[in-house]
């Protein structure tokens, strides 16, 4: 009740205060929200430096750890020192540069992944929760087949078909294994929005199945799938560097999160302690911000947590 | 004010209704025996059952019952918005202008549903989208179904508000709906209904979920449009009080079926069912300080498994044997009135 209360009188003194016939839109509000929101800056640089190390390696480390001559073997697992702060890898490459060239082939197929994933899951939530019925149960039942094949020995088995393994093979095959949970969460939503009496009150104002689904299910049923969709980036990252490890993801001499994570496990106990920890930091700091970011983003969209 | 709105009817843009033909002769609304049944677990729940009645332009019926009975269910059976499954229209006729809507294609029913019919809905607060302002809301009905630019649709938003009575309706238009009071965002709704110059507005208990003061005010501006517009107005309600101040004639309905039909007048004055007698009787009176309330005896009948013969004689003080078997018919009161009642003129004179 107080928080009513006390969103109402926010609302009015921001009424008063953009009074003078400002055009106050979504999209203006959503910037004003995010503007003064810290973690929207923190979060949203470190994306950027993120996705520039992605697509642009060299501004951050000039020699690809891949050229020929980067990697001295009297330089296999040296330490941090002051020229070489994040010390050599176990062939001997400079680790920053390792790291910073292995980000392309980690965040990409994340993104890719994320993308994909919501696509499916989005549109056949979508259709299974307004359409129900007969086009519901294709939907659920085909997704609880895939929900009863476990995940890395699906994906151990399908990578394991292909001749070639890169990214695209990778982006396949996470994407059919992650599509079916935003796909159930996806569903569920759009059933509790569908029963809302704002669909109610839209269909007796004569609008289209598809003007509903369109403006008032998708608008307020994709804010668990933004939620998810931001947790599932980071874990995408993590299924990489897992299948990576497992060999049947990343093969040499590509460079990846997942490749050094593995190397790293193994001689970390050694004493090797920055191959593992340096690696592991670059993944949890990079699902940290696109989880932060989605957080964030989801806030300034939904106007009730105004 | 009227005379823009005149204007804007005759600027309507094709319509995708041109290929039907209304009968501008025949009433606005005539729902004729009107038959809706729910397929639930427990079995068929028969939700209304033979509901007929007449509503012409400017006229205001007024459906009372209590929950349960049916009458929200016929509105969205008008409408044409109920979920099909469980919910199925088996009979009847519901027909605007001459023409039966149950018979319309989904496509140009659509068109009626926005154009010529439209509904107040009880909660305004859960009854608009939560995501967008209301001015967008507003507009979208004229973007979608007249052509209109964003400009226009804003400018028709901001109009229609202050047409409502919204204060600083330039700058609430750009508001949400959760920061509007209960009975503003109830005058968003009917602004929405109106948006579009329907003839017929069917109100489902547009002010339940009000305060008193806010409720009055809210129906005195439905009965103001009303009057100017000349509207058909449906005015669904349990509430004697607010259907005794605006409405022309009233239909009572219980366990689904229109048990009395009648002028408001005669219905206070008179009642010619043992139920509408009883519903008048449990209103709290301020000359009765002290008095127990009287209230109706029992529960209203599970519409699945309906009590034989008269569903209302469980609970009926002058129900006999014959009301335990035989299905009362409409009679025909003097006076042009309907009563679903074998002793209604017993209860007419008690």
């Amino acid at each position: 009740m107080s928080d009513t209360m006390a969103g109402q009188s926010a609302g009015q003194t921001e009424n008063l205060s953009t009074k003078s016939g400002a055009n106050r839109s979504l999209w203006g509000d959503v910037r004003y929200e995010l503007v003064r929101s810290p973690v929207f800056w923190i979060s949203s640089i470190l994306v950027l430096v993120i996705l520039s190390m992605a697509f642009f390696p060299q501004l951050w480390a000039q020699t690809s750890p891949n050229t020929s001559g980067a990697c001295p073997l009297q330089n296999a697992r040296v330490k941090p020192s002051a020229d070489h702060p994040f010390g050599f890898t176990n062939a001997g490459c400079d680790m920053w540069a390792s790291l910073v060239w292995g980000t392309g082939k980690s965040v990409i197929v994340a993104i890719l992944v994320t993308a994909g994933t919501v696509i499916l899951g989005v549109t056949f939530g979508t259709l299974a929760g307004y359409l129900g019925g007969f086009a519901d149960t294709i939907i659920s039942r085909i997704t609880d087949i895939f929900f009863g094949l476990p995940f890395i020995l699906g994906a151990l088995v399908f990578l394991a078909i292909f001749p070639e393994r890169n990214i695209w093979t990778l982006t396949a095959v996470l994407t059919v294994f992650g599509w079916t949970s935003l796909t159930r969460v996806m569903r569920g939503s759009v059933i509790s929005t569908k029963q809302k009496d704002y669909v109610d009150a839209a269909r007796a104002a004569g609008a289209s199945d598809l003007f509903i689904i369109r403006k008032h299910i998708l608008a307020n049923s994709i804010a668990p799938v933004i939620v998810l969709a931001t947790i599932g980036l980071g874990s995408f990252i993590g299924a990489e560097a897992t299948l990576t490890f497992l060999g049947v993801g990343y093969q040499r001499p590509t460079v990846s999160w997942g490749l050094l994570v593995s190397e790293g496990q193994n001689l970390a106990l050694a004493g090797f302690w920055h191959l593992l920890v340096f690696p592991s930091a670059f993944i949890v700091i990079t699902v940290l911000a696109f989880i932060l970011l989605g957080d964030v983003l989801r806030d300034a969209l939904d106007p009730r947590t105004r | 004010m009227s005379e823009t709105l005149t204007e804007n009817r005759k600027r309507q843009p094709r319509s995708p209704l041109s290929g039907v033909k209304f009968d501008d002769s025949a009433p606005l609304l005539e729902v004729e025996n009107l038959q809706v049944e729910f397929h639930t677990r427990d079995g068929i729940a028969k939700a209304v059952q033979g509901v007929s009645f007449t509503l012409n332009a400017g006229e205001t019926l007024g459906i009372l019952g209590e929950s349960g009975c049916g009458k929200s269910v016929t509105a969205q059976a008008i409408m044409g918005i109920l979920d099909t499954p469980p919910a199925k229209v088996t009979g009847g006729q519901v027909r605007y202008r001459g023409v039966d809507l149950l018979q319309m294609d989904e496509k140009t029913r659509r068109h009626v549903r926005a154009n010529k019919i439209a509904m107040i809905f009880q909660d305004a607060l859960s009854s608009l989208n939560p995501v967008f302002t209301v001015g967008w809301q507003l507009g979208e009905l004229y973007r979608q179904h007249a052509g209109a630019s964003r400009k226009e649709a804003r400018a028709k938003a901001v109009e229609l508000l202050e047409m409502v009575g919204i204060p600083a309706a330039r700058d609430r238009v750009n508001d949400f709906p959760h920061q509007f009071s209960g009975g503003m965002r109830q005058r968003v709704m009917i602004a929405m209904a109106l948006a579009l110059q329907p003839d017929i507005i069917i109100a489902d208990e547009p002010t339940t979920a009000l305060d008193v003061t806010v409720q009055a005010q809210v129906m005195a501006l439905l009965a103001d449009l009303q009057r100017e517009m000349q509207l058909g107005l449906i005015l669904i309600t349990h509430d004697m009080g607010v259907v005794a101040d605006v409405t022309d004639k009233i239909c009572v309905m219980y366990a689904g079926h229109a048990v009395e039909q009648a002028n408001v007048y005669e219905i206070y004055e008179r009642p010619g069912h043992p139920y509408t007698k009883a519903l008048l009787e449990s209103i709290p009176r301020v000359d009765q300080k002290g008095e127990e309330l009287t209230a109706i005896k029992g529960l209203p009948p599970a519409l699945v498994n309906p009590p034989p013969g008269c569903s209302f004689h469980p609970r009926c003080a002058f129900a006999r044997d014959r009301c335990k078997t035989d299905e009362p018919p409409l009679y025909q009161l003097p006076g042009n009135r309907e009563s679903a009642c074998h002793y209604w003129e017993e209860v007419l004179n008690s």
